[in-house]
């Protein structure tokens, strides 16, 4: 009975936290501030996030993002508009589709060979230590043993 | 299993070292950045990058290729750019002055909004024909460093000559077409 009610328990906490991280996320996407839409594209001439940037051509980025927030747009539409526009270069981070996925696949990947390399070689060097602690030659039996004992008597 | 181990990092490592190295050899190789302007600093004129654009205004495309037999005047422009509001009216008038004598004035607007695009040619009266490059993917082939810029081109599609910046006089641009018609 007290497993059912912990299992509930974690059950209810998950799914608030999973309502938690979604639900910001789609009302950001359904209304949007000009604060965030700013520092997710870049400025097509200086490279820098338009939050950061005072350039004459990301100034009228900015406006048109006010005038579209006002207009109703969604983040997605107006971030379209601005790629139909300048290109997927304004996009601060890659979109997650076709070659772009590249650009989140391969840091991960690179973490996952990263620890796996790391991972063998911690396991390579637990063996070497393991092998030279441990004595090359097979232990006496106990005949073997007696006469030892035996010779090692006589010198006494 | 030491050893193979060690042996597959190794190789791992080398090939990543590999990999990269192919991938810089390619860029200097292949990579065109900065080719036209490289190029006529050293005296050499160079066949200009092929576009097909967009018209800024109307509808269809533009092919650089069929520019050909004529010397093209190319001005890289953007709406937002404060040089080129002085600029294009000395460019107009000299469309006026050079039209129907083997010579055409292109405009690429770039990295602009078209619609501020439009808006900054009818407010000017340009009437030479006009392409959109919202992308910029011309300035990087021509390297263009920033607006305005106009390159000069032969009737064979080489570039004769650059003006970095605003053309400064009518002086100026005349000089610059007569270069490229002289050398067709």
């Amino acid at each position: 009975m007290t497993r059912l009610v912990l299992v509930a328990a974690l059950a209810l906490v998950a799914a608030l936290a999973l309502v938690a991280a979604v639900a910001p996320a789609a009302a950001s996407e359904q209304r949007p501030t000009a604060a965030e839409l700013e520092s997710e594209l870049v400025c097509p001439v200086c490279d820098s996030t338009l939050d950061t940037s005072n350039a004459e051509i990301a100034r009228r980025m900015k406006t048109f993002i006010r005038t579209r927030i006002a207009a109703g747009d969604t983040k997605s539409e107006i971030k379209a508009k601005l790629v139909d526009q300048f290109g997927p270069r304004v996009l601060a981070v890659p979109p997650r589709k076709g070659f772009d996925w590249l650009a989140w696949l391969l840091p991960l990947a690179g973490i996952g060979v990263a620890a796996a390399v790391v991972g063998a070689i911690a396991w390579s060097w637990s063996r070497g230590h393991a092998a030279a602690a441990a004595p090359d030659e097979p232990p006496l039996d106990p005949e073997q043993e007696r006469r030892l004992d035996d010779e090692l008597d006589r010198f006494e | 299993m030491s050893g193979r181990l060690r042996l597959g990092g190794q190789v791992l490592a080398v090939g990543v070292v590999v990999a990269l190295l192919g991938l810089l050899i390619w860029k200097v190789a292949v990579g065109n950045d900065n080719a036209v302007t490289k190029s006529l600093a050293q005296g050499k004129p160079i066949r200009g990058p092929e576009f097909t654009l967009p018209y800024l205004r109307g509808t269809g495309e533009l092919e650089f290729a069929s520019l050909r037999g004529k010397a093209v005047v190319l001005n890289f422009w953007a709406s937002w750019c404060g040089p080129c509001k002085d600029e294009t009216p000395l460019l107009q008038k000299g469309w006026q002055r050079w039209q129907g004598k083997d010579v055409v004035f292109v405009g690429i607007d770039a990295k602009d909004f078209r619609g501020d695009a439009r808006a900054f040619v009818e407010r000017f009266g340009v009437t030479y024909p006009n392409v959109y490059d919202g992308k910029g993917s011309m300035v990087g082939r021509y390297g263009v460093p920033a607006f305005p810029e106009t390159f000069f081109i032969d009737r064979s599609g080489k570039v004769v000559y650059r003006i970095a910046g605003p053309v400064a006089d009518d002086a100026e641009l005349d000089e610059a077409i007569a270069r490229a018609l002289a050398r067709s």
